[in-house]
Formats: C-alpha cells, sequence, structure tokens
C-alpha cells in the first residue's frame, strides 16, 4: 500500500544563522482556527481552559506556554497551536484544521527585534511588545503572524504557500545589519 | 592651507584622493570639501545654466556649489555635496557641469550671453515655432543645464529600509540636541538622537568658545560618548531627519557605507522612525550677502570659513576679508588672526558696530564686487562715499543666519518673522508632538542653545509622564549677535551686474527685480518664474534673501511678503533607499503550490497567476513549440486522463447554525438547498447586479461549507464575505475561514480519471456511490482527504484535495499513474482550451462589466429569496434584449486565426466605434474540433446564432469572417462528465 510523504513548508530551507539570530522550522504542530459562536466566548474560554489549561486571548495576545499555546488570530479568531482540539471545543466553536496552511518558524537570539525592523512597521521593543503579544501584522509585504514567546524567542508564521519568500527576506534583512 | 595645531582630524592618517583627475593628499577625518581646501583647491564646480566658475560656499548640507560625482562605473552617484562626502582612501570625484574642463567650460558662453538668459527667458523666447519646443529647444536646454548625471547602469549598490520607534525624537546634535537628548534620556524616555555629521557636536565642533572649562569639541564628544553608553538612546549619526508626516512619524535616510572605500551592505538604510514627540535642534544656516559678483570662487559663509579653521585646520585663504552685518561675523575674523592667518579687513555694514578685532576695520562699509578669473583676487569696498579695492585670495561673509524651519513646514506650516533677529522662525505647533530648541528657534548663542535644549526636553519629559531633575545649564558664553539687515549690498549697475542670490539654479537680484516689474510679485509666484530656491538645495541660503528682495522691490515688508516652505526631503535621499528590497524577488511574495517543485524539474515554464506561479504546459521531448504540448495534453485529457494542481483557486470554509442562509444571501442561488455530499455551482453578484465570480460549493454537513472562488478573486471574495458579515448581516451565526493553503487540490480529469484514483484512494469509488457534483471525505493512501466529482473540462472528473504537507507527494503519485494509463499532467494552457470548448468561463467574461443575463444565467437569479445584488440586478437596463450577451465564435473558411480583443462589426459595415458588435474575449485552438474558437460578447447575440459577422483587430491587423454559435462547442448535453 502506498503511503503519502509530508513534507514540512519550509523543509530544506532552514536552519539560517545570522549574527545574534538563530531561525529554525519547529516540528509540524497542531494548529486549529477556533472561531466562537455568536455569543460563546466565554463558554469556549472556560472549555479551553479546562481541555488545554489556557484562556482565549484577548487581541493582540497569547496565551499558554511552550507545547500548548492559543494565539489571537484576528476579528473573532484564535489559533490554537499544539494539542489535538478537544472535543468539547465543537460545542462552542467552528473548529478548523489550519496545521497545513501556514509556514512556522521560530526565531531564537537577542537581535532579532532589530532584524524584524527591516521588515515590519510594528514596535517591537521590549516594554511596547512583551513575551505573550502576538500580532497579524505585515512582514516585508507578506500577511504574517507574529508572537515573542519569550525575552528572546519568536514565533513568525506565513502563508505555506510564502515560505520560500519569508526565507528570501529573512536572510535580505539579516543581510541588513549592520 | 593646513594650520598646524588646529582641527580633528587625524594627521597621522594621510589618505589619497583624486578630483577631476588629479591627485591630492587630505587626511582622516576631513572631507572633500576640506580636503580640497586644504590643497588650495576653490574651484569645483560650473554653475547650472550659465557656467559660472563655482567654489565651496559652506562647511554643511545645505552646499549649493559643490556638488560632484563620486565614484565610477555604474556605481558612480552624482550630486553628493563636497562638504558631506568623508574622504576615504581612493576616493574618486568628478567635477559637474563642465566641458571639456572645469577650467575651460565651453559653454560659460552662457555667461556671455547673461543679458538675454534672464528670468522669464525660456518662456518667452523658445515659443515658436511650437513644434520646437520638444525636438530642439527643450533637448537642447536639457543638455546645456543641469548638474549631475546616473550612469544609467544597473546600480549594484543595496540598500535597506527599516522602521524605529522612540518616545523623543531628537533632531539634530548640536548644543541643544546634545543637552535635550541628555535631558531626555536622564528623565528614563526612549531617545533616538539623529545627526547628519558622522560626529555630534553640530557647531561646536567648530568653535573655539569653551563649556564648562573643556574646549566646545571635547565637551561634545564627552557628552557624544555619554550618551552613546546608556541604554535607553540610541544614537544614529549620518542620518539625516528627511521629513516630518502624520502620527509622529519621520523619514530619515542613514549613509552607511558612503564614507568607506569598500562598503559592505547596505549603502544607505531610509527609515521610518515613530515617536511620541521630536524636538527639532538642527540648528542654523547662514545666509549670504548678495553683491555684484559674490559667486567667485573663494567667497564663502563666515561660518564656513570658522568651521574649516577649528574642525578641519584649514584656512581657505592666506589673506582673508571677513564681511558681515553681525557681531558673530567678527568671531572668524578674530580665530582667523589667532591662528596665525591675514586678516585683510573686516568690513562691517553696521555704523554704530564694536569690532574689537586686530585688524584693519570699516564699518558702515560694504563689498560691492569682486575680481578674478577662477579665484577672488581683489574685492571692492564701499566706504565713506568712495570705493576702494583690497586684494585677498578668500572673502568671508556674513549675511545672519536662517534658524532651520524646514521640518516644521512638511505639514503645511509656515514659519513666522522674527523682526529682532530678522529671520523666519518657526511656528509654534507647526507639527504636532514637535518643539523647536536652540538655533533651529531663533536662539544664536551657545550658552542660548544649550537652554533652550534643557528646558524644551523637560517639558517634553513632563509631558510624557516624566519628573525630570531641573535641567542645570552648562556653563558657557553668551555671544553677542547684533543684526542689522543687509540683503543687498550692490555693485555695478547695468546688464553685467549681477549679484547672486540662489547659487545653485543661478538666480540673481535682478531676476527677482525682473519678476516683481511682470507682476510675479508674490512669493510662490516669484519662486516658479525665477526657479529661486527650486534647486536640490530648496534656497536653503538664498529664499530670506530673495523674498527681502522681493518685499523691497513691491515695497512691502517681509512679514506681508511671506514666504516659500519647503518640503519633504530635507536633503536629497536616494529613491533607491525608498525602494529598498523592492527589486527582483523583493518586488512583491511569491507563492509556491505544493506541486512546484516536481512541476519545474518536468520543465514546465511557469506564468504568474496573481501571486501564484502555475505551469503553462508539462513539454515533452521533441515539442518544440507549446502549442504541440499543449494540444497532447488536451487530446490526453479528452481521451485517457490528465492531472492538474487546481490548489491556487480560493477555498473558504464556512460552519455554524446560519451558515446555509448566509450562503444564500451572498450566491444569487440557492444553497440552503442543498443536500449533503452534494455540490452546487454558485454565482455571486456585486451590490450594482453584476456578476463578482464563480466558484462551486460543496456541502460536507448540516452546518458545514467549503466554497471555492477562482484564482484571481479569492481575496476580494474574502473582503466582499467579511463586509457582509459585519456590515449587512450581523445577526447570522456563521463564521468562514480561508483553507486555501490547508489543501493541495488536484484535478484529475478524462474517461480514466476514476481507474486512476482508484489506485491510490483507500475505499474503492463508483458511479453510483459518487455521482457527477457530489463530495466527500475519503481517505487517500492513508491521509484524510476530500473528494469532489466536478468537471472545468468537460470530462468525467474529480478534484482530490490532502492536507498541503502530503501535496508534493500526491502529485508525483497521481502524475506517474496517469502516465501509466496512457495520460499526463496538464497545464493553464490546455486547461484554458478544455474550459473553452465546454464554454466555461473565467474573468476573461466575467470582467465586471457583464451580468448574470448577460452570460446567459440570468435564471439562476433567484427571485424566491434576496441576495446582494438582486434588487440591481433587475434594473430593465441590465435585462434588456439588445445588452451584449455571450456567444461563440467559429472562423469562417479556412486559416483564420481569431484573436481576444477583437471587435465585431456586422457583415459590411465599416469597423468603426459606431458600428461595435461586440468583442471577443477568449480564444483557443481546439484539438478536439480542428479549429479556432472563441468567446465573446455580441449585442444581442442569443438571437443571432449563425450569423456572419466581421471580426477585425486592429492592434493585430486582423480582419476576418466568423460564424456565431452557442458558447458550448464540445458535448452540450455533458454526456461525458456524467460517463
Amino acid at each position: 500500500m502506498v503511503k503519502l510523504i509530508a513534507r514540512s513548508a519550509a523543509l530544506g530551507l532552514m536552519p539560517i544563522e545570522g549574527d545574534g539570530v538563530t531561525i529554525a522550522e519547529p516540528h509540524m504542530a497542531v494548529l486549529t482556527s477556533l472561531a466562537p459562536l455568536r455569543g460563546q466566548e466565554a463558554a469556549l474560554s472556560a472549555a479551553l481552559e479546562s481541555a488545554h489549561g489556557m484562556a482565549l486571548p484577548k487581541p493582540n495576545r497569547a496565551t499558554g506556554a511552550n507545547g500548548a499555546r492559543a494565539l489571537w488570530f484576528g476579528r473573532a479568531h484564535t489559533l490554537l497551536v499544539g494539542p489535538d482540539p478537544d472535543a468539547s471545543l465543537t460545542r462552542f466553536a467552528a473548529l478548523t484544521d489550519q496545521s497545513d496552511a501556514w509556514a512556522r518558524l521560530m526565531m531564537a537570539g537577542p537581535r532579532v527585534p532589530e532584524m524584524l525592523a527591516y521588515m515590519t512597521p510594528l514596535d517591537l521593543r521590549e516594554a511596547s511588545f512583551k513575551p505573550g503579544h502576538t500580532a497579524r501584522t505585515e512582514l516585508s509585504h507578506m500577511p504574517a503572524s507574529l508572537t515573542r514567546t519569550s525575552a528572546e524567542t519568536w514565533e513568525v508564521m506565513v502563508f505555506r504557500s510564502m515560505a520560500q519568500t519569508l526565507v528570501h527576506d529573512l536572510k535580505q534583512a539579516l543581510d541588513a545589519l549592520p | 592651507m593646513r594650520i598646524e595645531g588646529k582641527g580633528h582630524i587625524d594627521r597621522a592618517q594621510p589618505i589619497e584622493f583624486h578630483f577631476g583627475g588629479e591627485k591630492y593628499s587630505g587626511f582622516q577625518g576631513d572631507t572633500l570639501a576640506s580636503a580640497l581646501l586644504a590643497n588650495d583647491v576653490h574651484l569645483v564646480g560650473r554653475s547650472f545654466k550659465y557656467h559660472r566658475p563655482r567654489g565651496i560656499l559652506t562647511a554643511g548640507s545645505e552646499e549649493p556649489n559643490a556638488l560632484v560625482t563620486i565614484g565610477e562605473g555604474a556605481e558612480r552617484e552624482p550630486n553628493v555635496r563636497a562638504t558631506m562626502q568623508e574622504l576615504y582612501a581612493g576616493l574618486q570625484a568628478t567635477p559637474q557641469n563642465a566641458w571639456p574642463s572645469l577650467k575651460y567650460d565651453l559653454l560659460s558662453m552662457n555667461d556671455a550671453l547673461a543679458p538675454f538668459l534672464s528670468a522669464g527667458f525660456y518662456y518667452k523666447t523658445f515659443m515658436w515655432p511650437k513644434s520646437f519646443w520638444e525636438k530642439v529647444y527643450e533637448p537642447f536646454i536639457r543638455n546645456a543645464a543641469g548638474l549631475g548625471a546616473l550612469s544609467g547602469a544597473h546600480n549594484p549598490d543595496t540598500y535597506a529600509r527599516a522602521f524605529a520607534h522612540c518616545d523623543v525624537l531628537v533632531i539634530g546634535g548640536g548644543p541643544a540636541g546634545l543637552r535635550a537628548a541628555r535631558v531626555a534620556a536622564d528623565a528614563g524616555l526612549d531617545v533616538i538622537l539623529a545627526d547628519e555629521g558622522w560626529e555630534l557636536g553640530g557647531q561646536l565642533l567648530s568653535d573655539s568658545a569653551e563649556i564648562e572649562g573643556q574646549l566646545a569639541g571635547d565637551w561634545a564628544a564627552s557628552e557624544a560618548q555619554a550618551l552613546s553608553e546608556m541604554e535607553n538612546v540610541r544614537v544614529m549619526t549620518r542620518t539625516t531627519i528627511t521629513g516630518a508626516y502624520d502620527g509622529g512619524t519621520f523619514g530619515a535616510i542613514e549613509k552607511r557605507g558612503t564614507h568607506l572605500a569598500n562598503p559592505k551592505g547596505a549603502l544607505e538604510c531610509f527609515w521610518r522612525i515613530t515617536s511620541k514627540r521630536a524636538i527639532l535642534c538642527a540648528g542654523a544656516l547662514e545666509r549670504p550677502i548678495a553683491f555684484t559678483d559674490n559667486d567667485r570662487p573663494g567667497i564663502m559663509n563666515a561660518g564656513a570659513v570658522k568651521t574649516y579653521l577649528n574642525r578641519f585646520g584649514v584656512s581657505p585663504g592666506q589673506s582673508i576679508a571677513v564681511f558681515g552685518n553681525n557681531d558673530n561675523a567678527h568671531q572668524t575674523a578674530r580665530e582667523l588672526i589667532a591662528a596665525g592667518v591675514k586678516v585683510a579687513a573686516v568690513i562691517d555694514s553696521r555704523t554704530q558696530a564694536q569690532v574689537n578685532v586686530d585688524a584693519p576695520v570699516f564699518t558702515g562699509s560694504r563689498v560691492i564686487g569682486s575680481k578674478g578669473r577662477l579665484r577672488v583676487r581683489e574685492i571692492a569696498i564701499e566706504t565713506d562715499g568712495e570705493t576702494r579695492s583690497l586684494e585677498v585670495d578668500c572673502l568671508a561673509v556674513s549675511g545672519g543666519w536662517n534658524p532651520t524651519v524646514h521640518l516644521t513646514c512638511h505639514m503645511n506650516a509656515r514659519p513666522v518673522w522674527e523682526p529682532s533677529i530678522h529671520c523666519f522662525v518657526p511656528l509654534e505647533g507647526a507639527v504636532p508632538g514637535l518643539m523647536v530648541a536652540g538655533a533651529a528657534a531663533g536662539i544664536f548663542s551657545t550658552h542660548g542653545c544649550l537652554q533652550s535644549g534643557g528646558r524644551v526636553a523637560a517639558t517634553v519629559a513632563r509631558d510624557l509622564g516624566k519628573s525630570p531633575e531641573d535641567p542645570k545649564t552648562p556653563h558657557s558664553q553668551n555671544q553677542s549677535y547684533g543684526i542689522e539687515p543687509l540683503w543687498d549690498a550692490g555693485g555695478t549697475k547695468g546688464p553685467w551686474g549681477r549679484a547672486w542670490l540662489d547659487f545653485q539654479n543661478d538666480v540673481t537680484t535682478k531676476d527677482v527685480r525682473q519678476a516683481a516689474k511682470e507682476n510675479y510679485a508674490s512669493v510662490e509666484h516669484m519662486k516658479r518664474y525665477t526657479t529661486q530656491g527650486m534647486a536640490t538645495d530648496q534656497g536653503k541660503n538664498s529664499n530670506v534673501g530673495a523674498l527681502a528682495i522681493l518685499a523691497d522691490a513691491t515695497g512691502r515688508g517681509i512679514p506681508e511678503t511671506g514666504t516659500t516652505t519647503f518640503r519633504p526631503p530635507y536633503s536629497p535621499v536616494a529613491i533607491a533607499a525608498m525602494g529598498a528590497g523592492a527589486q527582483g524577488k523583493g518586488f512583491a511574495p511569491q507563492r509556491f503550490t505544493t506541486s512546484h517543485t516536481a512541476t519545474v524539474a518536468r520543465g514546465a515554464p511557469m506564468i504568474e497567476a496573481g501571486l501564484w506561479y502555475r505551469p503553462s504546459f508539462y513539454p515533452e521531448v521533441g515539442e518544440t513549440h507549446w502549442r504541440e504540448s499543449c494540444d497532447r495534453e488536451v487530446n490526453l485529457v479528452r481521451n485517457a486522463v490528465g492531472v492538474c494542481d487546481v490548489s491556487t483557486l480560493g477555498k473558504i470554509d464556512f460552519q455554524g447554525p446560519d451558515a446555509a442562509s448566509f450562503l444564500d444571501f451572498i450566491y444569487c442561488n440557492t444553497f440552503s438547498t442543498l443536500k449533503v455530499g452534494k455540490v452546487r455551482y454558485g454565482l455571486m453578484l456585486r451590490e450594482d447586479g453584476h456578476v463578482m465570480d464563480d466558484g462551486t460549493i460543496a456541502r460536507l454537513g448540516e452546518q458545514h461549507y467549503v466554497m471555492t472562488t477562482t484564482t484571481a478573486a479569492a481575496g476580494q471574495v474574502m473582503k466582499h464575505l467579511e463586509f457582509v458579515h459585519q456590515c449587512l448581516r450581523p445577526e447570522l451565526d456563521v463564521s468562514f475561514i480561508s483553507v486555501t493553503e490547508q489543501w493541495a487540490q488536484f484535478a484529475v480529469a478524462g474517461p480514466q480519471s476514476r481507474r486512476l484514483l482508484n489506485t491510490l484512494l483507500d475505499e474503492q469509488i463508483n458511479d453510483a456511490d459518487l455521482p457527477y457534483m457530489s463530495c466527500g471525505e475519503i481517505g487517500v493512501s492513508g491521509v484524510a482527504g476530500r473528494l469532489f466529482r466536478i468537471s472545468f473540462s468537460g470530462e468525467h472528473a474529480y478534484e482530490v484535495a490532502v492536507p498541503a504537507r502530503f501535496g508534493d507527494s500526491l502529485f508525483r503519485l497521481l502524475v506517474a499513474q496517469a502516465e501509466a494509463l496512457g495520460g499526463c499532467a496538464y497545464g493553464m494552457e490546455a486547461l484554458n482550451v478544455m474550459r473553452i470548448e465546454k464554454g466555461f468561463i473565467t474573468h476573461a467574461e466575467i470582467h465586471g462589466r457583464t451580468t448574470a443575463f448577460d452570460i446567459g444565467m440570468d435564471r439562476m437569479v433567484s427571485q424566491k429569496k434576496d441576495c446582494v445584488g438582486n434588487t440591481m440586478s433587475r434594473r430593465p437596463g441590465l435585462l434588456d434584449d439588445t445588452r451584449e450577451q455571450l456567444v461563440g465564435f467559429k472562423p469562417k473558411g479556412h486559416a483564420q486565426k481569431l484573436s481576444a480583443g477583437a471587435h465585431l462589426y456586422n457583415d459590411g459595415a465599416s469597423p468603426v466605434a459606431e458600428n461595435d458588435q461586440g468583442y471577443v474575449t477568449s480564444v483557443a485552438y481546439s484539438p478536439s474540433l480542428e479549429t479556432d474558437i472563441g468567446l465573446g460578447f455580441l449585442k444581442g447575440g442569443r438571437a443571432r446564432i449563425g450569423e456572419t459577422m466581421r471580426v477585425v483587430d486592429a492592434l493585430r491587423g486582423i480582419d476576418g469572417i466568423v460564424e456565431i454559435c452557442g458558447p458550448v462547442f464540445l458535448d452540450p448535453e455533458g454526456d461525458r462528465l456524467r460517463g
């Protein structure tokens, strides 16, 4: 019996090493979009809390920790990153598998914000964009999701089809660092 | 001439460079200008219009004359100000606007014609004959006038663009800026301090004054050091703030590599800096005084002479006269004398001036002329009613100082006249959030600048919720200024008596008076008539002088005359820097499907569809023309099986109790009645009743649908859905999300399609379980996938979808199996041929001006329910039988080509717009029918099937005859679909 072979979005393009920046593709995680049904935000948040240990994030915030995190993902959308979504969530939200829709990279190092300054107009200073902050934003000219997971670690996502452009633009930004 | 013991240059590091083919030597820390002056070179360029010899006027970015081209070949950079260009080993500088050489410039004959070339000359002279302007006059004038030129070659340099954020942006690092940055930073604010120079200190670097008992330059250096060590301060040197924009945003250009012999990385970086507050500490610019022949090389601004002496250890002459209307000019004379340079005279226009200088002094006197071919040799002084001449090789002039108000004008404010210091000062609140300190605010003493910088920063800090300590101003001198206005010192009368205002655009006092005489009396009209202030320096030295002359000529005061303003950028910015990163692959994101690698490996030429890359066709060995490949692919699909990646189509997932109602409102046809497991074609209208997009909608569950959109309209449809949900039908409980990227989806089409799929599906399918227009979830080689029995080719066909990570693998398997069955992969060309054969529309037909009625689908606009565009689509004009309607075309007679874009005319009618009957939208060669076929729109077309029309493509020169037919050329009954 033939079996299909899985390829990650940035296969063969990683890692990227720069001065004070390391970029790698994490293992493919389950990504699930949660869109609360009418008036079910609180119930969904409670269900998420009891099933996965985190509340529904407020706009521009992420909840949870490495391994199981929920990202605010735009109006009325949350992205659950990591766990298989618990069946209890379906009572309160529309669930959509997005595991393959996004190219997801981890960036680490003290110079990540400096590098990102060449790609996004967001204010990424420590006081403005803290660990646990997230944004749907423009990265170079790609629609993206950017999350600060700790003082020196970041997660970035762009459409899977744009993985090569993301890598190209990250390298260009690294080259621009003085 | 170098002066021993002076300057911040590093005499241990001599540097060789070239100017105009000659080799010279300078030191590390020199600018090109200071190094040239040290080598006694004053002549650096020829003027724009009259090709007059010109020398270095200033020591800063306002320099109008000393523009040179740096470098050679493709990398060369024109119009670089020699006063800002740091010297590096091997620097190659070329003078501009001179041929064959600086010393003997042929076009200097223009100067002899000067009486005929005054302001307005072009407008009056080159009017006739009319056609000569474009062909003869303009090219000639453009060739004669102008400054440096680009190489014309691709620029190999790299540039960058970046964003920065801060609480306080301090613009300029002179005494006020250094203080402001320090006080703001001490208060705990995030500070960016930007300065156009490479060293902080501004005017302090040019001063021999003392601050806190230290030499001003040393104090600046220690402050700069302290600031650079603070965590919350970012010092950006070589960075010019170029523009003030909305919301506290400023543009800035950072020169990163222009001072290096071998720059690495980006040559320049264009910044957008967002700040809560900004403090403008940009200082002031000295203005010359107009007198006859005041543009001779060797005649310089007095402040610049002082800068060259103190900062670079260079005296621009051996016998220097100083001419001014203020006390500040005396300082230049005193410091020259202290450095051992001969000061031939101090000429002060003020009768009561106290001139405390050990040199011949002429008060109440003026310089009214100069002599010397390529450099000043002699000046004429008018004193006590008589004219004396004096031999000098340099004249230092000060007509007073203009605060650098430029950025305060960028949001439309005009500066205000301050009569006590005879200059324009910034209007308060000119740029929201921006305050002005130091000389930029009209405070011209070192002590005043330090104090003002500190005070303004403390105010800003309090505004931002900090409690700054009361700033203690460092101790320094409070120099006197005592200016009395002097704009036009006069000189020779008659056609040859020209006193220059705008050196860069060759504008004289006479031009301004001429403008006034011809009633261009408004300052804006005068500017455009004379071109005063319209060169790359925006008249930084000259605007105020020019409008003072205009005020005099029109008998008004300066405040009544008003001033022109300034636009961004403050100083020139390379377009390459603003567009950095947007060349080549940086122009737009590239979207690649999961089959991209395998497709490219098969040699398929890729075409762009929006941002996506899709294959045109898959060439086989021996095929030499795209038509060969395309025809083969069509035949193989029609007779065996083909595989095509259709993942680029928009896929949108709908869930929620009201999903069905929402889709009923979005589409003109009904989806609440669609059974689970079924697929239906849908047409959506815009609000105006015209067609927006089409696609298929599959119902996966009671409350679960998947919509497809066309590739091109996916983004537009998503926006439309958000609008409809958020604004028109917010009561509906539905959510939707794009799943375009989640699924890799492949069309498998042709009589062998089911057989192919059954080799890879976990469960076998048959016609009964999966008839035409049905769908379901299914295992694909062990992966949870989806299968839709739909067809865009007219064949028995499917679309199979798997999560994108498996796309590459599935595509390879599908193609391999297709080939084993005598089929192939097919590209966009074959896809297009097959859809035209079937009369299926794309955005070539639903191009925004067509309705459901026009494309023959008006019956789909259900009148049993409402939908977006329904009411508007019922307008009688949109249901008129004479409208252009979708039809098919076949050429009559053999060997005739059809072309998309051709227009239709009645047989025998002449092909002019009034006779237009319609147009062709899509054409293809049909290998199935062995003829060209086409789709298009024809007035009343559905009633004209069988008619013969003339078809004319004026662009391609095609003129032929077609027969009108129905739009479906192949299998109109759809037997093959269901087979």
